[in-house]
């Protein structure tokens, strides 16, 4: 029993340093991101490396908004990843009440079509949007950033599910007392799938906050890009100022970081409904 | 491109027949249609479009010429799709070794009565929700061959570093070994689930019997999470055989970086072709390859399935 016991002790032992092994592998990196931020460009060029900074310098993260519109980068971010995500809750769901329960001419139909959307890698869709966007004059615009991703065959597929999961007698209940469809709708049935939206919601969050490709494409002007692209331009072509390019990586991360750290919850549930990051 | 997963049972639905036969709800059109122009327009039409256009030619004032199968054999004659083609496929095999080390850790989250095991959960995902660009550059300056961590970390040992990721030798492996550490936090999720929906009394059923530890990983654990496993290969490879951002952040330009070919991948390829020589025709054939090469690896995975997978 003890001899079991003392078994068990150290298989926990080792499995604790395993996993701050791991800890100290995933996190380790932005740690020395951190340390690099505050030194000055010299002392990050010493053989062996300093570990903690000499003094500890607020400069580059200065210098960050002196190279860069960054503050402005930030909003565009900010904006986009609102209005996207606002856009998608609003225009899914009502797509997904509908595909769930209503009846009309060609829902099986215009539902496949859906679907068929969902198959289709983003990169096949990129020329002809930035034709869309540079037709519409809209290229170096935060509309460029915001009207493609305003819709969204998956969002609409997700609430979809979780629309034709609640028990229908709460709207024919309804239903006889009088109730629109519309009513029904904001007033009892969006209510329930809650935490699908939340879910839906973060997902779309980080999407839009972490993608690269489109916002490199369709705005190239500083002032337009938001903060993913931004970021890009502080890489040099032929050298590198590493503190201000981690001052501005760490300014750039810590938004997102935070709202994990504030809803972990729903970050986990979004993301494994969701599959992909992008 | 997403992909749907857990998406809840459908309930509550009763077969059509017994239903009584009701009024079409014109109504319904009016939910419908916001998302469904939207989709329309920037989704559908673009996606038709570029099929389309990738039998065409572009003229130079927005004219197009049907000219069959040329863009696909500029693309085939092209050496750097080749070149990007296998790279892309080598991300894809260094991206799958993302699931053992998840299922690794996930085991081991798994063990009962383990404390911590939310504060592991949540340092662990923190990688997959960092901004990709920024994770690549905290990289690349890791890697970086003067003054890097990982090279002053080798030389305690007398080991000879090199410039990771400017290295034909050593780039793709460098930026595939980051992408394995992005996305490690999202299977671990995946898999702790899994894991914790198979019953315990299979494993002490077998520990009664005398079976080893790694035996019930092997025949028990493993078998009964391969439901999870394929889910996660399907996700994995189509999300590997995009890879970009990390990519374009980690490599640099092709004009100051000797591995830039050496690490490139398709969809970065695309992006320089289409926005940087704008070479509309040749992309849109490339476009078209890629998804060929993603529905066929989906495709051949959902048929290899029955061989490995078991659903109990």
């Amino acid at each position: 029993m003890s001899e079991s016991a003392r078994g068990t002790r150290t298989g926990s032992v080792l499995t604790h340093a395993l996993l701050v092994l791991g800890a100290v592998a995933m996190i380790g990196p932005f740690g020395w991101q951190l340390l690099t931020a505050f030194k000055s460009l010299p002392e990050t060029t010493t053989v062996p490396p300093s570990v903690l900074p000499r003094e500890w310098l607020w400069s580059n993260f200065a210098e960050v908004f002196e190279l860069l519109p960054f503050g402005q980068q930030l909003l565009n971010s900010l904006v986009v990843a609102a209005a996207v995500t606002l856009g998608q809750l609003a225009f899914c769901s009502l797509g997904a009440y509908a595909f769930a329960r209503l009846e009309f001419r060609g829902r099986e139909l215009i539902f496949a079509l859906f679907l068929s959307v969902l198959m289709v890698p983003k990169q096949l869709l990129i020329l002809p949007q930035y034709q869309i966007m540079s037709g519409l004059g809209l290229l170096n615009s935060l509309p460029a950033l915001i009207l493609p991703g305003l819709f969204s065959a998956f969002g609409t597929f997700l609430l979809r599910q979780f629309f034709a999961t609640i028990p229908k007698d709460f709207e024919e209940a309804a239903l006889l007392d009088g109730a629109g469809r519309f009513r029904i709708f904001f007033s009892i049935m969006l209510p329930l799938v809650k935490p699908a939206l939340a879910a839906l919601a973060v997902i779309t969050v980080m999407h839009s906050w972490n993608d690269l490709l489109w916002p490199l494409v369709v705005n190239t002007a500083p002032a337009s890009m938001p903060i993913s692209a931004g970021l890009t331009s502080l890489q040099g072509q032929e050298w590198t100022d590493y503190p201000v390019l981690m001052a501005g990586a760490l300014m750039a991360s810590i938004p997102m970081l935070l709202a994990y750290l504030a809803l972990q919850r729903q970050f986990v549930q979004g993301i494994a409904l969701s599959g992909t990051k992008g | 491109m997403t992909q749907l997963a857990t998406a809840p049972a459908v309930r509550g639905e009763r077969p059509a027949a017994a239903r009584p036969p009701r009024r079409r709800q014109h109504g319904a059109y009016l939910f419908i249609a916001p998302v469904g122009l939207g989709l329309g327009i920037f989704y559908l039409y673009p996606a038709v479009s570029t099929f389309a256009l990738s039998f065409a030619e572009w003229g130079p004032f927005g004219g197009h010429t049907f000219t069959g199968f040329t863009n696909y054999l500029t693309v085939f004659r092209l050496e750097t799709f080749w070149t990007a083609l296998g790279n892309t496929l080598l991300y894809m095999v260094i991206g799958l070794l993302t699931l053992p080390v998840a299922i690794f850790f996930a085991v081991l989250l798994n063990r009962d009565g383990l404390r911590g095991v939310t504060v592991y959960r949540t340092l662990y995902f923190i990688p997959f929700v960092t901004l990709p660009v920024a994770s690549g550059m905290v990289w690349r300056w890791l890697y970086n061959g003067d003054f890097g961590l990982i090279n002053q970390f080798l030389s305690v040992f007398g080991i000879p570093g090199t410039y990771w990721v400017s290295n034909p030798a050593t780039a793709l492996f460098a930026i595939g070994v980051v992408q394995v550490w992005s996305q490690v936090g999202y299977y671990l999720v995946i898999f702790i689930a899994g894991l914790k929906a198979i019953p315990k009394e299979y494993a002490e059923a077998a520990e009664i019997d005398g079976a080893s530890a790694f035996q019930r990983f092997w025949r028990i654990t493993l078998p009964l999470l391969s439901p999870s496993i394929f889910f996660c290969t399907i996700i994995n490879v189509i999300t590997t055989l995009q890879i970009f951002d990390l990519v374009y952040v980690m490599s640099a330009s092709a004009t100051v970086n000797p591995a830039f070919t050496a690490s490139q991948s398709i969809v970065q390829l695309f992006y320089e072709k289409a926005f940087v020589e704008s070479d509309k025709g040749t992309v849109t054939a490339l476009a078209f390859l890629l998804m060929l090469l993603i529905a066929a690896l989906t495709f051949v995975q959902f048929r290899l399935q029955r061989r490995w997978v078991t659903y109990v």
